[in-house]
């Protein structure tokens, strides 16, 4: 059964805000939860509600985002007739709508009438079947997803009010003042026919940013409402709120039902073996993925693939990306390790849970 | 060609409805993966799988062989179950006949070289090397060996060489064995050659239409060149419910002599797909394998935990295999044991004990709250 949304996930001009881990790839090839990537949450979700035709709109800084994505075939997107699409930048022109408009055959060449369109860093397991049904039921021109704010630092994600049935009374776009607690996941349903006429318009000094110029202005004319996702959201775009929300799935519940329900959270398979544990190894509380070899102490820490723990190194609080190495007697408390770094024998790398220390890719210490 | 038909008899319950190289190994894995990993860094890249005993579950985890590099317009991974044409065909009678029933498959490809192995072995072997001394031989047949305990010598095909390697005395399973060079069933023919044996062992009412019982024993008794390679590396038959234990257990040293991590020798897989596994606060996990989607709150010793296995608070696992999808209870006790896919242990209940034999909990079978459960299949 094929849904009739397309499902467009769009990096242009994403927010830049993760410092070292975004420098060398773009945020929603960021790695997350022990063996993700940012994009891996809003692209499964999509596969899971029956999507079969998804557009990654990217921007910048894409190699490891396209070495990530492939053909798409770990979310079952290698379909004869459609598929996952990656449309790179055409202008530099910096406007979302422009290159949606440059890229306007993808478009008009599917038959799908309805168009998701979501960022790649908001970690969510959405039913978009679910938010359609919604829209069509709302009557609605647009239907923003939204989610309680779980975090009270503020979110670059646009503040959502609504009215007592769910009507959008006010769209506050980044910078703006807003007491909401209900903040966009940046997730849009629309009509495709809207959404191109947006595109066309943008070339003639129309609106160049879908939900900036496009959506906020016209709330109260258009019909916009927000559908309420009640499941666990972390929207990625801070050093904080990525060490924050890496660190909630270690709560047993978030484990439970961000990575199966509705459906399960896809991603690059790497043929890793299972994880060893050796004779000193004491871990605890800790998410662990594929590869790693462990002999010392994990406690509260998200440990990426291929990662090794010495004899008597202590990792806490932290999380290790892929390939790290915590050498003899090292200790790793608060910190973020990106991938390939080591951290040699004997060595202290401390941030605190506000600071966490970060420790670039491939850096030794 | 892969012959992936063997039913497993001696490992009981867990091969019941399964067939042998489909059946769950080292935590991620099932025993085939082994063979079509070797073939796919060997360089081989088409392969006949024969299948025959309890197919399915093997036929869908073959799929069209994309985990192992060999979804190709050419070649490529080719299941081969028995059939029946117009003259012939229907049930593969042995490893011999199940090649000769295929002639028809290798001739498309015009090959210079027929490599059989089995599916049934845990090991990493280059086949390459097998071959390069298959040519500087000028042999016909090169059979891989390994050395074993002398003790064990008789429950393998033995072989004696002279100094140069060439094969001079074959035994099926000897009493009194004159040498220690076990067969690994990793035999390289020279195609013409063993077409020409296979023709005739078919053609022979006598035979049982088995590599190591007719064909090779015919092929030496001609003079046909048979050459020995030694491999030295870890080899082992999964056969039996002890030796499936053990090559867990020889997983879980701390340099185990099988290295699973080599990442220039990965062992591929189909992975399924589940979350990286949590370790709850008070679990404990020392000497052992965890694969994804486990979720460990007990304490767990010198075990192997495959994909989606829970265990719950109190619960003490030791010595054992943990096959996907297993729930463990609440204070369960669990030792020298392998417990099947998808088995549930209540809680309370004790499976195996600390010494003597190994105890095994069937694919989906329950352990009653409470219960005991021990020797449940060998002693």
């Amino acid at each position: 059964m094929s849904s009739p949304l397309i499902g467009v996930i769009n990096l242009i001009g994403e927010p830049d805000a993760l410092g070292p881990i975004t420098s060398s790839r773009c945020l929603a090839s960021v790695p997350f939860g022990a063996r993700y990537r940012l994009i891996d949450f809003v692209l499964s979700g999509m596969v899971n509600s029956g999507i079969s035709k998804v557009a990654v709109f990217t921007d910048a800084n894409y190699r490891s985002l396209l070495d990530h994505l492939g053909s798409g075939r770990h979310w079952n997107l290698h379909l004869r007739e459609s598929g996952l699409f990656v449309l790179p930048p055409v202008s530099p022109k910096s406007g979302d709508l422009y290159h949606f408009n440059h890229h306007c055959d993808f478009f008009l060449r599917s038959k799908e009438p309805f168009v998701a369109v979501t960022r790649g860093h908001v970690v969510c397991n959405v039913d978009f079947a679910a938010v359609l049904a919604f829209h069509e039921e709302k009557n609605a021109d647009i239907t923003i997803v939204c989610t309680e704010r779980r975090d009270p630092r503020p979110y670059t994600a646009p503040a959502v009010e609504t009215d007592e049935t769910s009507r959008v009374v006010s769209l506050t776009v980044s910078g703006g003042q807003s007491d909401s607690r209900l903040v966009s996941m940046e997730i849009y349903v629309l009509r495709k026919s809207l959404l191109l006429e947006l595109a066309r318009a943008s070339q003639e000094a129309g609106p160049a940013r879908l939900v900036h110029d496009g959506i906020a202005p016209m709330v109260g004319e258009w019909k916009v409402y927000a559908y309420r996702h009640n499941g666990y959201t972390g929207i990625i775009d801070s050093i904080d709120h990525y060490f924050l929300h890496n660190m909630d799935l270690l709560e047993p519940d978030v484990w439970n039902e961000l990575f199966f329900h509705p459906g399960p959270i896809f991603t690059k398979i790497k043929d890793e073996p299972p994880t060893r544990f050796q004779a000193g190894a004491e871990v605890s509380r800790s998410l662990i993925a594929n590869g790693c070899v462990i002999e010392g102490t994990v406690e509260n820490s998200i440990l990426f693939r291929g990662v090794r723990v010495h004899k008597k190194a202590v990792v806490r609080n932290s999380i290790v990306m892929q390939n790290g190495e915590i050498g003899e007697s090292a200790v790793v408390d608060c910190a973020i390790l990106d991938k390939e770094a080591k951290v040699q024998q004997g060595r202290h790398v401390c941030g605190t849970e506000r600071r966490p220390l970060i420790v670039g890719k491939r850096q030794i210490i | 060609m892969l012959l992936a038909g063997g039913e497993g008899k001696r490992l009981g319950v867990l091969t019941k409805q399964l067939a042998k190289p489909a059946l769950h190994f080292g935590g991620k894995y099932r025993i085939i993966d082994f063979a079509l990993s070797n073939c796919a860094h060997s360089g081989i890249d088409t392969v006949g799988v024969l299948t025959q005993y309890q197919p399915f579950v093997l036929n869908r985890y073959l799929g069209i062989g994309s985990p192992w590099g060999l979804d190709r317009t050419e070649g490529g991974l080719s299941i081969l179950p028995p059939f029946v044409g117009d003259q012939s065909g229907g049930w593969y009678k042995g490893t011999a006949n199940a090649i000769y029933q295929n002639i028809g498959f290798i001739e498309r490809y015009d090959p210079d070289y027929v490599l059989v192995i089995s599916g049934d072995h845990i090991y990493k072997m280059d086949y390459t090397r097998l071959l390069e001394e298959h040519k500087r031989h000028g042999a016909d047949v090169t059979i891989a060996v390994i050395r074993v305990d002398w003790n064990e010598a008789g429950r393998f095909g033995i072989m004696k060489t002279a100094a140069d390697g060439r094969i001079v005395e074959f035994a099926e399973k000897p009493k009194r064995p004159t040498s220690n060079l076990a067969s690994m069933g990793v035999y390289l023919f020279t195609w013409p050659v063993l077409r020409e044996y296979l023709e005739r062992d078919e053609a022979n009412p006598a035979s049982s239409h088995d590599f190591g019982k007719d064909v090779i024993p015919a092929m030496l008794a001609e003079g046909v060149r048979l050459y020995a390679h030694l491999f030295e590396g870890y080899w082992k038959d999964v056969g039996t419910i002890e030796s499936l234990w053990e090559a867990h257990m020889e997983l879980l040293v701390e340099h185990p002599p099988l290295d699973l991590n080599d990442r220039d020798w990965r062992i591929y897989s189909v992975n399924p797909v589940r979350p990286p596994h949590y370790i709850a606060p008070g679990a404990g996990v020392r000497q052992s394998l965890v694969n994804e989607g486990c979720w460990i709150e007990g304490d767990v010793e010198r075990s192997v935990l495959a994909y989606g296995v829970r265990t719950a608070p109190g619960s003490v696992v030791r010595e054992s295999v943990v096959m996907p999808e297993a729930t463990i209870g609440r204070d369960v006790r669990v030792f020298r044991a392998i417990v099947g896919e998808g088995a549930v242990i209540e809680d309370g209940a004790t499976v195996g004990r600390p010494d003597g034999g190994i105890t095994v909990i069937g694919h989906n079978e329950t352990v009653g709250a409470g219960e005991i459960r021990t020797g449940g299949m060998t002693a």
